[in-house]
């Protein structure tokens, strides 16, 4: 599967370098050449550098030959907007879009974007994890 | 009528004074707390400090109740987003958004904005403009389809000069509606009329076929559907 990754931030260059490992053709996009440190050593796929929310960067890389987007960049609306256009403008068929705005993340997923907020899904993970029946009491007594 | 801008850069700022001046009813959100502290101060108690992107600052805002939503931040995806949570959680009617890169206006009208300003297209319009020698200059953009109205000057060495309208090969869906002499007399043309050298032709077509339309007017060897042919019919 091509599958390209806009953002090499911590969880951009981890799902990279998995889906790499897997024999992925993975095209990695961030607008910062520096960001791509993060990606290990045996990583074997592409690097881009480039604005993803800019028409012409996305063409460029090849965006309408993908088969999966993944927006993974710090900013929300950066996301949003690059998930919208690889989907709409470049007929990506599968598109997800991490929002860390639970509220966000709800509006465009009635929009029809696949959408993931660490926010909610943390905080869930969170929670679970405190409602665990604790196993000792811990030697703190 | 109700008007939130987000954004109090300069053209946040320009066009809140403006807005204010004409009596409207004004809110600005700005993130920047040195931005929004001085659009209080000059313009009055009509500012909000936070991320006008965040729903529960648009909630505070009163975007329900707004007539019209104005992004003028510096980034275009901030721009979209403001817009589209307008639109599709607080249902305002009217929503506007400023545009750096003037191909996303293409793309903003795809997901649903429809309204764009960008400064960039202005410029660039001007300077179509103010060259008379630019043998294209795009008029108008209709509405949905890709279609737009254009106007070419036709050169003297243009292979259609003294051709009848009926015999000059255009590319797909486009037709020509209009022909204004040198004296600046318009003609709906017909097959038959003659065009001339100095004519201003104003005609319709596909965003797609600009550059093939502009050959088919302007070049000086005449265009066939397969490419340039020899001006046989001169």
């Amino acid at each position: 599967m091509k599958i390209v990754i806009m953002g090499c931030g911590r969880v951009g260059a981890e799902l990279a370098s998995m889906l790499d490992q897997e024999g992925h053709d993975v095209t990695m996009l961030d607008v910062n050449p520096g960001a791509f440190r993060r990606l290990p050593p045996e990583y074997g796929g592409e690097r881009e550098v480039g604005n993803g929310i800019d028409q012409d960067v996305l063409a460029r890389i090849g965006v309408e030959k993908a088969d999966a987007f993944v927006a993974v960049t710090q900013g929300d609306n950066r996301n949003v907007m690059a998930a919208q256009m690889a989907k709409h403008i470049f007929g990506v068929p599968r598109v997800v879009c991490r929002i860390y705005d639970p509220i966000r993340e709800e509006i465009y997923h009635m929009l029809g974007l696949e959408t993931i907020s660490p926010t909610k899904v943390g905080a869930r993970l969170l929670k679970e994890a405190l409602e665990r029946e604790p196993a000792t009491r811990g030697s703190g007594d | 009528m109700y008007v939130i801008v987000v954004g109090a850069g300069k053209v946040g700022y320009y066009l809140a004074k403006e807005l204010v001046d004409q009596g409207h009813e004004v809110l600005v959100i700005e993130k920047d707390a040195a931005k929004a502290e001085r659009i209080a101060e000059e313009l009055g108690d009509i500012s909000l400090m936070g991320d006008g992107c965040e729903a529960s600052i648009m909630e505070m805002a009163g975007f329900g109740r707004a007539d019209m939503v104005i992004a003028v931040t510096g980034d275009d995806e901030d721009n979209l987003v403001v817009c589209q949570v307008a639109k599709v959680k607080f249902n305002v009617p009217r929503s506007m958004a400023r545009i750096n890169n003037p191909k996303n206006e293409e793309i903003f009208k795809k997901l649903g904005i429809d309204s764009t300003v960008s400064a960039t297209t202005a410029i660039l319009a001007q300077i179509e403009q103010e060259l008379p020698t630019h043998p294209l200059i795009k008029l108008l953009t209709l509405k949905g389809g890709g279609l737009e109205i254009v106007e070419v000057k036709v050169p003297e060495d243009s292979a259609v000069v003294g051709r009848r309208v009926g015999d000059i090969v255009l590319p797909p869906q486009s037709l020509i509606a209009l022909v204004i002499d040198e004296k600046g007399e318009p003609r709906v043309p017909s097959g038959d009329t003659v065009v001339q050298a100095g004519d201003e032709v104003v005609a319709v077509t596909r965003t797609e076929n600009e550059d093939a339309l502009r050959g088919a007017l302007t070049a000086p060897t005449a265009y066939g559907p397969y490419g340039p042919i020899d001006a046989q019919k001169r």
